[in-house]
């Protein structure tokens, strides 16, 4: 990245802040549409830091994926999900939500004291990747191929029991019985409500 | 811009997501978090790519590997929540009591 250095400590800085802020919009919004539009804006900046990072097909990657797929897939849950529903009160529940946040301060001063005093023997004279996309190819199909399979055949496994998770299942004779349905109902009915009927 | 802030980015990220991942009620949260813990990992990957091993890029390759596990992941965790919705009519993590003992 031949960028000046001010200004690429000027992005960085405005992209983590937006990191942040966005990610702290997502745990404690109480409105979870508004939390699964804030999570796409965090994948967005985290995008911009790799590539400040020179990590661009990784960029890229990471918007297709998780801005294109993931978070429409949120939102599709949230939709199909969509009951507003006012959880039940727990008392105590503040005790539960202050011990956390204390822990989790506490493992972030733990994180950040450890990453400030490690001398880390940065690397800044090897020859730089020119072209990061030929050569993440190269250790695919070398050194890295049985994890690339595997990723293949994990994706096909996971794309087949999520779909014989959340389909519905089909009752034939229902379509059979009544004929005055409009064309625009499924022929199909969650099994508890046939249950019920039953 | 050096290691040291990319590093305590990711790690103030990592920490907003295990709040997250404890703290919130709704299943499709729980689900958001994880994902911000996979993308602070991924961050941590990325600077260790980039300042300890630019000659030949570890760390993304790894980082590859690790948005396709959190895609896999979001999808079959979606649809378990979907599922135990149709059951259970709620998508409150603390009337989820499914697999007591």
């Amino acid at each position: 990245m031949n960028l000046a250095e001010g200004v690429q400590y000027i992005s960085f800085l405005i992209l983590a802040f937006l990191v942040i802020g966005a990610a702290l919009g997502v745990v404690l919004l109480s409105n979870i549409v508004y939390s699964a539009f804030l999570l796409g804006g965090v994948f967005l900046s985290i995008s911009g830091i790799y590539i400040l990072l020179n990590a661009d097909f990784v960029a890229a990657a990471q918007v297709l994926v998780y801005v294109g797929a993931v978070s429409v897939l949120i939102l599709f849950a949230i939709m199909l999900v969509n009951k507003r529903e006012d959880f039940s009160k727990i008392p105590g529940r503040w005790l539960r939500n202050l011990s956390t946040a204390l822990v989790c301060a506490g493992i972030f001063a733990l994180l950040s004291t450890m990453v400030l005093i490690t001398p880390w023997q940065i690397n800044e004279t090897g020859p730089f990747v020119e072209n990061t996309l030929v050569t993440i190819g190269k250790h695919f199909f070398s050194d890295y191929l049985l994890p690339f399979e595997l990723a293949s055949v994990l994706l096909l496994m996971a794309m087949v029991g999520a779909i014989i998770l959340a389909r519905r299942d089909l009752i034939p004779e229902l379509s059979q019985e009544d004929k005055t349905s409009t064309a625009l109902t499924l022929p199909e009915r969650p099994r508890e409500l046939t249950s019920a009927s039953k | 811009m050096q290691l040291q802030y990319c590093l305590i980015l990711a790690a103030a990220l990592f920490c907003i997501g295990i709040y997250g991942l404890i703290t919130s009620r709704n299943a499709v949260r729980v689900l958001m978090s994880i994902e911000l813990l996979l993308n602070a990992v991924n961050l941590n990957l990325m600077g260790f790519s980039n300042y300890l091993d630019p000659s030949n890029i570890r760390g993304q390759v790894f980082a590859i590997f690790v948005i396709t596990i959190a895609a896999a992941e979001a999808a079959v965790g979606l649809a378990i929540v979907l599922a135990i919705y149709r059951n259970r009519e709620t998508t409150d993590m603390e009337q989820f009591n499914l697999l007591k003992w």
